[in-house]
């Protein structure tokens, strides 16, 4: 517990490892909403890229688990919150055409306007929900 | 060639998720709990995957990708409405439940039902988001 630090900072390394990889070998931006969204609404390119790379991406973690790393999502069982939250990262990451990997990994490591002020904005939001929801609802 | 690294990246995202502790919903809400009990987890991980970035746009300058074309173009610095008004959506929901994209992906092998109906209503936002742009574009021009 009061090593995960440590571990936040390894596996930071690992994804933007992750990132330089897939920018250096294929040219292309390590935004898992822009790679998956661009296969569900038919709009990416490459489809054979973003398949390879999810494969990787629910591959590794499924192994992980298997051979014995255990992590539990600890995610609410409250359904209205599932389907809210989910429709809302669905649609909010497209219209803002990135989300945590792409506008805060990808983007302000290239100083990009646009990812400082988008992961400014998701942020500030997600703080402001979490604290109205633990006041309101005590969530 | 394009396909093995692509294969290779997400393999070691899926990892660096696992590992940082980013698909754990209770330490992203953490984080995002400035006035509770405050979780900084992600702010290392966001740092440490910010510096091997830096590193690769660099090399980015010039010549071309491994097994590509081109390097993606100098971003725009155009503040622009779905933007910010996109961003603040996706952070309410990032709020709510604690996952975005990567994560909810990278833990369906273990996340359960929860991960499931999130990551379905999150490919269903994903999906309907092209014509809800076209609507809200034709009311802005009010055709």
């Amino acid at each position: 517990m009061e090593l995960s630090w440590i571990y936040g900072l390894i596996g930071g390394l690992m994804i933007g490892c992750a990132g330089a990889v897939l920018l250096l070998g294929t040219g292309r931006i390590m935004g898992a909403s822009g790679l998956v969204g661009g296969l569900v609404d038919g709009t990416g390119q490459d489809r054979g890229t973003t398949a390879a790379f999810l494969a990787g991406l629910v591959g590794t973690p499924a192994l992980m688990t298997g051979l014995g790393w255990q992590v539990d999502t600890q995610a609410t069982t409250q359904l209205w919150l599932l389907i809210l939250g989910g429709l809302a990262v669905g649609i909010g990451t497209r219209f803002a055409n990135g989300c945590t990997s792409g506008h805060g990994v990808c983007g302000m490591s290239r100083l990009s306007v646009r990812g400082f002020a988008a992961t400014l904005a998701y942020i500030g939001a997600g703080a402001l929900t979490v604290t109205a929801l633990r006041l309101g609802l005590g969530l | 060639m394009r396909a093995l690294l692509a294969l290779l990246s997400g393999a070691l995202f899926g990892a660096g998720l696992h590992v940082s502790g980013m698909t754990d919903t209770a330490r992203v809400r953490g984080f995002l709990d400035f006035g509770g009990a405050w979780d900084p987890t992600l702010a290392f991980v966001m740092g440490g995957a910010i510096l091997p970035m830096v590193v690769a746009w660099r090399v980015a300058r010039a010549g071309k990708p491994l097994a590509g074309s081109a390097f993606p173009s100098p971003p725009s610095a155009e503040i622009t409405r779905p933007l910010i008004g996109g961003s603040v959506l996706f952070g309410v929901g990032w709020g709510l439940v604690g996952l975005c994209p990567g994560p909810a992906l990278a833990s369906i092998s273990y996340g359960g039902w929860p991960g499931l109906v999130f990551l379905a209503a999150m490919l269903a936002g994903m999906w309907s988001t092209p014509p809800l742009r076209r609507a809200l574009d034709r009311r802005a021009t009010g055709t």
